[in-house]
């Protein structure tokens, strides 16, 4: 192998798995830190920059953090990340007064976002305070998208959510709600010097089977009747209520059901459970609240009754499934029909331009989605931009968020003239943590506590109104706890081949058995003869330079390494440190402040 | 000498051995050694030898005497005994220690003062006795505990870090033992855990008194340019002349070896060790050839290493003193204390 090339800044980056994860790269151990310092404040603006909705997203993001978080791979469970999101974000003191701000002077460009969702605020976020206009067009009354029409109050209470708007808003976007936009080409026409298109994937996919509209008042799209609980103007629900369809979408409707007046709920999923689509912790939270999860079944009519919803007919399903997971033959055992007041259809969702005119120059692909590029976020007629679920079909907040500060910096460039696709790189700083002899500027310990379990509200209780939110956030013993699970991934082992001596320290002293020293060869050979087995090959290999006294080379490998320390506390010549990894990783203010 | 302990969280996929251990299990007390110390790896060299041979750690006893050297028992096999004794009297505390107990594997650790000054009276009387047990020498050629004076191995001409330059010879621990017959000699460097580990699992086996004269350097105080113990003058000037390859019982020799290279050594226990000659003239069974190939190549600058003499056939302190088998506590009663009537028989063999 060749030495491992530690300047480029995605090698550090993917060691710290958490922030490599996240779309937006939030820096996720930075403000675990913090945390644990009290520093609640600068915990929740370091979130801000990268993710711009932290009291949201502590309680609703979809964590692509969590699984790929090295505690989970080193022992059993990863750290809460989303949950101390959400301490920072509840704690946090008044931060109102250290938030960017939109100069007076503006720059006389004016940028017209379609949709009041998570990727059009962060468009608007980003470009205020280089002096942009910025107009938002909601067609609701209200903004927010579907974190407002979808997510229900008891996961999201609309306090959050307004604080969190209110701070892009405030500074001084000009939001025009009930004002939804029937044609793209009269939005072209008022002279907008770029727009963006940030309207989601609003469409609910239908279930096309006999008796569909027998009794359609009974049946209902997920995201629409989610959509008209959110509004009030749906309020109850028959007491028996099935769910087709198992992701993040049934869950909130199998839930909500529930707060509506329905006494049983059950989810129907064609597949066995390691296929659902929904997040581990919402099918638990679901669970919790007795709503019964029912695998192989597979929707085959909608039964009526002098046109009154009776139940619906399911085929009993068999599959049979390889080692490697996947699902090889299938079988129909037979029929089981199942009664039902209401049927809520959750099965997916995606995305719909009918006010987008199709002689415009914005081309479409044979799904009949916009062709963007994929990390300028145009359309094919230059200053027309999508992003969030509008842009790739329905994917999670935090990636309309990332969306959003990609498209930002895009429209700046497009505004200033420059080419779209010349981009600034991420960068990185390293900084070493040695403050002593064996004093490190982090808690470099490992802390063997488990997993905090977020407290509920009662199981009586939380029924009562449907805005009572669940979760009612770790309590300080908790957080104290769980900040000191986090493995400061981000705090890595920088290694100096020149300065080494060979005296095997590091090797002996690690406690996970990631070192080793050995005469190089390639990676695949190399992880055979390492000191621990490394079968991991998502996570790389470090292979150092050869060594100066035996011309062998150092192979760290990254899977489990806990961040301790102790290899560069037990080197007598300095030739490990741990250093202090920060992500550069450019917004449109960075792109701004760069010299033209 | 760290701040934190060796977290307890270890690798999911380690290696266990027969006994369902890994080798985190034969882990002792974080080391308060200098960092990079030589005698830190030799424990890591010692562990991994206990785990491949899967010994109980209970059945194990550490002694040593006094020295950074004989800090390092404590690092090492937590579950194991223990013994520290005064400075250069760990071989008599291990001969009664052994006598009273024979089933247990010895090994004792010293440094080159402990062994070669203070203690050498100690030490080549064990070898007379042969006693059955592994003794290490962890040799850096200083007095690391009291800042780096010149030990009884330091080179004629290597420089102490102040600039002073050794004038009087050197006891070399391989030659003198060549002379005093003892009948397992090693020499080895702690930089060196491929030659060390099965080094040391072959003097485990060794039934007698196995000593390993193992390089180490003190990267303290004899670490830098001028000094003969350091890691890089050992790398350089190291060489290796026969290596160890050790088969434990019941297991054949699966690796291949040339014609006329290979000579497997049975040991008491069953094992094999395979000794690969790297020089084809040495003959590690020739006390007189072994002696001469050493001070040879010594005489070239050259620091022979490896098992450089071995003899499994002379018998341990217990046949010769014709003991009966087994930990003296396990002995009958009746035997121990044979009755009046022996005791009658012996006093009138007296008078």
């Amino acid at each position: 192998m060749q030495p491992t090339d530690t300047r480029n800044p995605d090698y550090f980056h993917k060691v710290v798995d958490c922030q490599w994860a996240c779309p937006a790269h939030t820096d996720v151990p930075g403000y675990i830190r913090l945390i644990a310092q009290g520093q609640y404040t600068e915990a929740f603006l370091l979130n801000r920059q990268s993710n711009v909705f932290p009291g949201i997203l502590g309680r609703v993001c979809d964590r692509p953090c969590e699984p790929a978080c090295r505690r989970g791979r080193v022992e059993d469970k990863p750290v809460a990340i989303c949950r101390l999101k959400r301490v920072a974000a509840d704690l946090a003191d008044d931060y109102t007064d250290r938030l960017p701000k939109a100069p007076a002077q503006k720059n006389g460009k004016r940028v017209a976002c379609v949709g009041a969702g998570p990727a059009s605020l962060t468009v608007a976020n980003d470009l205020l305070p280089l002096g942009y206009e910025v107009v938002i067009f909601e067609g609701l009354q209200v903004p927010g998208g579907l974190m407002r029409s979808n997510i229900p109050s008891f996961r999201l209470p609309a306090e959050v959510l307004d604080r969190e708007i209110d701070d892009i808003v405030g500074m001084g976007a000009e939001l025009k709600t009930g004002h939804r936009i029937q044609s793209m080409k009269l939005l072209l026409a008022e002279g907008f010097d770029a727009i963006f298109v940030g309207t989601g994937a609003p469409k609910g996919k239908e279930l096309k089977l006999p008796g569909r509209y027998d009794d359609a008042a009974r049946v209902h799209i997920g995201i629409d009747w989610l959509e008209a609980v959110a509004f009030e103007h749906i309020k109850a629900i028959g007491e028996k209520v099935l769910i087709i369809g198992v992701g993040n979408t049934a869950m909130d409707c199998c839930r909500t059901s529930l707060r509506l007046g329905a006494k049983s709920v059950k989810v129907m999923a064609r597949k066995p459970r390691q296929f659902f689509k929904a997040s581990v912790w919402e099918l638990d939270d679901a669970e919790e609240e007795q709503v019964e999860i029912v695998i192989n079944r597979s929707p085959k009519a909608f039964v009526t009754e002098g046109g009154k919803l009776r139940g619906m007919l399911f085929d009993v399903m068999e599959y049979d499934v390889d080692a490697s997971g996947r699902i090889t033959a299938e079988r129909i055992l037979g029929e089981e029909m199942l009664p039902a007041d209401d049927i809520i259809v959750a099965v997916g969702q995606e995305n719909a331009f009918p006010w987008v005119e199709r002689d415009l120059g914005i081309e479409f692909d044979k799904w009949d989605v916009p062709k963007i590029g994929e990390k300028t976020f145009e359309s094919t007629r230059p200053g027309v931009f999508f992003g969030g679920d509008s842009a790739f079909g329905p994917k999670n907040i935090i990636w309309a968020v990332e969306h959003g500060h990609q498209a930002a910096i895009s429209i700046h460039k497009h505004c200033q003239g420059e080419a779209v696709a010349d981009r600034l790189p991420d960068g990185m700083n390293l900084q070493t943590s040695k403050m002593g002899m064996h004093e490190w500027a982090y808690s470099n310990n490992y802390n063997s506590a488990e997993r905090r379990l977020m407290p509920h509200v009662g199981l009586k209780e939380r029924f009562q109104k449907l805005n009572i939110e669940v979760e009612l956030g770790f309590t300080a013993e908790q957080f104290a706890e769980e900040v000191e699970r986090c493995l400061n991934c981000d705090v890595q082992t920088v290694f100096t081949d020149k300065l080494c001596i060979e005296c095997d320290a590091c090797i002996d002293i690690c406690p996970v058995d990631c070192l080793t020293m050995t005469p190089s060869g390639t990676e695949e050979e190399l992880r055979g003869r390492l000191t621990a087995p490394a079968p991991n090959i998502s996570q790389d290999l470090f292979v150092s330079g050869p060594l100066p006294q035996t011309g062998r080379v150092m192979v760290k490998d990254e899977d489990l390494c806990v961040h301790c320390g102790l290899c560069a506390e037990r080197c007598p010549t300095a030739a490990w440190d741990m250093q202090k990894f920060t992500l550069l990783h450019p917004h449109a203010s960075d792109e701004a402040r760069q010299p033209r | 000498m760290s701040f934190i302990t060796k977290p307890k969280v270890a690798h999911p996929q380690l290696p266990r051995n027969e006994l369902n251990l890994t080798v985190r299990d034969y882990e002792g007390a974080m080391s308060t050694l200098c960092a990079g110390c030589g005698h830190d790896s030799i424990t890591g060299a010692i562990m991994q030898a206990a785990f491949e041979l899967a010994i109980p750690p209970y059945r194990m006893a550490k002694l040593s005497g006094i020295g950074c050297s004989s800090k390092t028992p404590a690092y090492f096999a937590s579950a194991s005994h223990g013994f520290n004794t005064v400075h250069g009297r760990m071989p008599s505390v291990a001969t009664g220690a052994n006598a009273a107990n024979p089933d247990l594997y010895y090994i004792g650790v010293s440094g080159d003062g402990d062994t070669l000054s203070i203690g050498l009276g100690q030490f080549l009387h064990a070898v007379r006795r042969n006693l059955n047990m592994l003794y290490l020498i962890e040799n850096n050629g200083v007095y690391g505990l009291t800042k780096g004076q010149f030990s009884a191995s330091a080179d004629v001409g290597s420089r102490a870090k102040k600039g002073e330059t050794n004038q009087q010879p050197p006891i070399d621990p391989a030659l003198t033992l060549l002379a005093t017959g003892a009948t397992f000699i090693a020499r080895s460097f702690s930089g060196d855990r491929e030659q060390l580990v099965p080094l040391i699992k072959a003097g485990l086996t060794h039934r007698g008194f196995a000593v390993i004269d193992v390089i180490s350097p003190c990267v303290t105080f004899n670490d830098h340019e001028g000094s003969t113990k350091s890691y890089e003058f050992t790398r350089k000037h190291a060489m290796t002349a026969i290596y160890a390859d050790f088969v434990p019982p019941a297991r054949e020799i699966r690796a291949q070896y040339a014609a006329g290279e290979a000579m497997p050594v049975q040991m008491h226990d069953g094992s094999q060790i395979v000794l690969r000659k790297a020089d084809g003239a040495y003959d590690p069974t020739d006390r007189v050839a072994a002696f001469e190939y050493i001070q040879t190549h010594q005489k070239a600058g050259e620091i022979v290493t490896g098992l450089l003499y071995i003899d499994e056939t002379k018998p341990d302190m217990h046949e010769l003193a014709n003991t009966p088998p087994g930990p003296l506590a396990s002995l009958p009663f009746a035997k121990v204390c044979p009755g009046n009537k022996t005791l009658a028989s012996i006093q009138s063999r007296l008078r």
